[in-house]
């Protein structure tokens, strides 16, 4: 069970942190032996890295989304969390882009040696944690710890994570998190959770470590006017989005239309290169190969992130499943808002848009599932 | 229960050509502990290691009565495959597994078997007719079919030969073209179903083969009063990790890896017929 889960409503009085009290968060979080993560701008977009300071969060970035673009621009705005997101968030710092599983020695006498490869690192501490990533994070705990073979790597770097929810205030026009029913407000999965006003942060704890994190900042109240604010903020984000999927849960409709000629339709747009299923927070595809050293006495079996939009995802033995890109779209279509219901209990989509803002040509995940689906009830 | 994802050291004990692409591994653990611990069911498969290449999933064909000795069928067509019919006697892979569902050997009780294979689909079988063989009371009749394109593809010439020999079982071959030395049936292999005694409400099929024979093979053997639920198929996808976590294998809401590779036939059926899954 996650901590939130057992968090008793004691802990749950909102206190307010001020802006410049961010550093003391930071802080008391390296104290307690955190190495914290939160978002940077860089390269023209908000990435999610390892922060030092509360200097490091992108104060007063603004972005525009759009299909097919992703743009920057810097306000006069005090606020550091006044955008909805950037390509990745928390995926990368679990399910690592890539990483060795284990290394094979070969010894004098021709015989082998395993050793596993574990991750190092000390606890993580996300700070700026979305509700979409968070509804992502549940789903790839339930991919990667939940079946009969939990992996060892993952779960290395997923204990004891501290999460540090903010409450996103400015959905991107590609975002629906409403539609799939994961956002704008953060629910669950946090240690704590913020609310961005001009001049800080309304806050509440979801978990006994949370509380006392807070407890130790000796955060004064906050006040019903900044809760208000709080409140409107997040009633606000909701009511601007204007994306939705046609329903819940398209598993029976996409595969009863198979044969829909919308697949070719996206298939003539679609560069089959792969962009979506790498800023997807819950694609979890991975390929695994092994790079020899040199002097040939060693070799490290690696796994790294695949897409289902590769001729060689589909390889085997040589015949190639899915030969072309109306079959790949069809494939990662039906699966993420379908085979998902059967295989975790819910889609695999949190409506984070992503995958429609960094598509080159623009193709918008919502718009494709209408065509092929239509209106659901 | 907890995955130990490392392969196991395995030296390879004996090699066989079966055919000028195919050979089999005879691989004995060299941990003694693994060696003893290590069991498997029919229908099973091994994550096989290449030093330096890399892991190929590999049905086990030997009798899982004798798990210290584990046969692998290959056949020499990618990157690990011919690397591993490179090796000789005396060589170390490595070895994780074994994974997936295997052959419905409890359900079957009482029936008539029919295997129904198709060239290299031969391999992942052979531990469920040794199995039945050495449970004979058990099992009805056993009904071997085999099919391949062209005759020089047929492996395991004596081992068909010997089977023939055994009570209540019958091999029937079928080869797409004929040629010298070929006394079975020329044509589809499921133009010998006729000739198989099939009695459809007391039958089990266990099928492995190319998509398209199989497909065939349900479509006649459905027609002939087989319930669908007594057709099983073990269907083959890319697999890189084994365990469900890699997506390679994912058949619809299936991980073939985890769920099958062994699948009752209604559980495959909604997309079966749709290529690009």
């Amino acid at each position: 069970m996650h901590p939130a889960m057992a968090h008793s409503a004691s802990g749950r009085t909102p206190r307010w942190l001020a802006h410049e009290r961010l550093q003391d968060l930071l802080d008391a979080l390296g104290r307690a032996g955190y190495q914290c993560i939160g978002p940077k701008l860089r390269d023209g977009a908000i990435l999610y890295e390892h922060i030092d300071s509360a200097g490091d969060l992108p104060k007063g970035v603004s972005v525009e989304q759009a299909p097919g673009s992703y743009r920057v621009s810097m306000t006069d705005s005090p606020r550091r969390f006044a955008w909805a997101n950037g390509p990745q968030a928390i995926k990368p710092f679990v399910f690592a882009p890539r990483e060795a599983l284990w290394r094979a020695k070969r010894c004098e006498n021709g015989t082998l040696v395993f050793d596993a490869q574990p991750p190092a690192n000390k606890p993580l501490a996300v700070i700026g944690a979305r509700a979409c990533d968070l509804a992502a994070l549940a789903l790839q705990d339930k991919h990667f710890l939940g079946g009969d073979y939990p992996d060892p790597n993952y779960a290395k770097r997923r204990n004891n994570m501290f999460v540090v929810a903010v409450h996103c205030s400015h959905p991107a026009q590609t975002c629906f998190c409403v539609s799939t029913g994961d956002g704008p407000r953060a629910a669950y999965g946090f240690d704590m959770a913020m609310s961005e006003l001009d001049d800080g942060f309304v806050v509440e704890s979801g978990s006994e470590r949370g509380a006392a994190m807070l407890d130790a900042l000796n955060l004064p109240g906050a006040v019903q006017a900044q809760m208000v604010i709080a409140d409107e903020q997040s009633r606000h984000a909701a009511e601007v989005q204007q994306r939705v999927l046609p329903g819940r849960n398209l598993q029976a409709s996409l595969f009863a239309n198979l044969e829909h000629p919308r697949w070719q339709d996206v298939a003539e747009r679609c560069l089959s290169c792969g962009n979506c299923t790498s800023v997807c927070p819950t694609c979890f595809c991975h390929s695994e190969a092994d790079v020899p050293a040199l002097d040939g006495g060693s070799s490290e079996h690696a796994r790294e992130w695949d897409s289902c939009f590769t001729q060689g995802h589909s390889y085997v033995h040589g015949f190639t499943v899915r030969p072309d890109t109306r079959t790949r779209y069809r494939q990662w279509l039906t699966h993420k808002l379908g085979g998902w219901h059967t295989q975790y209990g819910r889609s695999g989509c949190v409506g984070c848009g992503r995958c429609i803002s960094w598509c080159p040509v623009g193709i918008d995940i919502t718009e494709e599932a209408n065509a092929i689906c239509g209106k659901q009830p | 229960m907890t995955h130990d994802d490392l392969p196991m050291e395995a030296e390879i004990i004996g090699r066989t050509e079966d055919s000028p692409t195919i050979f089999t591994l005879r691989l004995r653990l060299t941990d003694e502990r693994q060696r003893h611990d290590y069991r498997f069911m029919p229908g099973q498969f091994n994550m096989v290691y290449l030093y330096g290449v890399g892991e190929v999933p590999i049905s086990i064909v030997s009798d899982p009565h004798g798990p210290t000795v584990l046969d692998h069928t290959i056949r020499a067509v990618g990157r690990v495959t011919n690397g591993l019919a490179q090796l000789k006697a005396g060589d170390r892979i490595g070895l994780r597994g074994p994974y997936g569902r295997g052959w419905p050997l409890r359900e079957a009780e009482g029936h008539d078997i029919l295997v129904v294979t198709g060239g290299l689909g031969c391999a992942p079988v052979v531990a469920v007719i040794n199995y039945i063989l050495m449970r004979r009371e058990r099992f009805g009749r056993l009904t071997i079919i085999q099919g391949v394109k062209h005759v020089e593809e047929l492996i395991w010439r004596e081992r068909y030969a010997y089977w023939s020999t055994l009570p209540n079982t019958h091999v029937l071959l079928a080869s797409d073209h004929g040629g010298p030395l070929w006394p079975w049936h020329v044509g589809l292999v499921t133009e010998v179903f006729d000739d198989a005694a099939i009695v459809p409400d007391r039958s089990t099929v266990m099928m492995c083969g190319p998509e398209g024979m199989m497909h065939a093979g349900i479509a006649n053997l459905t027609a002939r009063g087989i319930p669908e639920e007594r057709i099983y198929l073990s269907m083959e996808r890319s697999m890189h990790c084994a365990v469900g976590h890699c997506g390679h294998c994912q058949y619809g809401p299936d991980f073939v890896c985890k769920d099958g590779p062994v699948f009752p036939y209604p559980q495959v059926k909604d997309l079966f017929k749709t290529r690009g899954f």
